[in-house]
């Protein structure tokens, strides 16, 4: 198992709001491992796009709340969590596909590419009525001349 | 999240300031389009300069663009990405339906 450096918890509601709130949390928290700034964009969009997801999709019709859980590890991997105990998604390897999305015409069916693209892994986990748990982790370079 | 509009010839020129996502994306849309649909220019300029951020919504923005400027027979150019936001954009596939200035030539004017 490997060493936990630093570890927080966050819950907050569903508001729309909150989606900033929420990447700069995370982005504030990883901050000490002194990030590059693309590697540090990059779990930014990631998160944003997760708990942008708890929000549209999850808690669709209501406010529920949103639970985030990050853990930085010694050897610089961040992994993130992004829980809802909303709706679930009947289909995950449907959801992932690019660009499907039952958000409507805005919405650029994205999401998972984005976070896979992103990050170095993502995991969902989602049962219908029960919610859905996105994980994911990012190894965090040491910049060059770091130290 | 703010926004500057300004018409010049055939072109409207949408500049957004701020984050963007799926919070600050609709009332951008909003505000784009009323005035968009009332003037119907044949060129739509978003320009993402004074864009720090933005997740998957932006794409969400400009497609959505694309399809209300396509309505009268008008195309969308996308300026001023960061590095981060092209990444964004090389993602998704956008530059088939939008034309997508580099940055030093939106940087220029």
């Amino acid at each position: 198992m490997k060493q936990i450096i630093n570890r927080m918890e966050l819950r907050f509601p569903s508001g729309s709001v909150n989606e900033s709130f929420a990447r700069g949390a995370v982005s504030a928290f990883v901050l000490c491992l002194d990030p590059l700034v693309t590697d540090l964009n990059d779990l930014k969009t990631a998160v944003s796009e997760a708990v942008t997801n708890a929000i549209v999709h999850g808690y669709r019709d209501t406010i529920g709340t949103v639970y985030i859980t990050a853990v930085i590890y010694a050897d610089g991997t961040v992994q993130v969590k992004v829980r809802d105990r909303g709706c679930g998604i009947p289909d995950i390897e449907k959801a992932m596909e690019p660009l499907f999305t039952t958000g409507g015409e805005e919405r650029a069916g994205l999401g998972f590419a984005v976070m896979q693209s992103f990050c170095d892994s993502v995991r969902v986990i989602s049962k219908p009525q029960k919610g859905t748990t996105v994980t994911l982790t990012k190894r965090f370079e040491r910049k060059p001349n770091g130290e | 999240m703010n926004l500057r509009i300004e018409l010049k010839g055939g072109a409207m020129t949408a500049s957004m300031r701020g984050e963007l996502d799926h919070h600050t994306a609709g009332e951008m849309r909003e505000q784009i389009d009323s005035t968009a649909k009332k003037v119907r220019p044949q060129k739509l300029i978003l320009d993402f300069k004074e864009v720090p951020f933005m997740d998957s919504s932006g794409i969400g923005l400009i497609l959505g663009r694309v399809r209300t400027a396509a309505l009268w027979g008008g195309r969308v150019t996308v300026r001023g990405l960061s590095p981060q936001l092209k990444k964004m954009a090389e993602l998704s596939g956008i530059s088939a339906l939008a034309v997508l200035e580099d940055a030093g030539k939106g940087a220029k004017t």
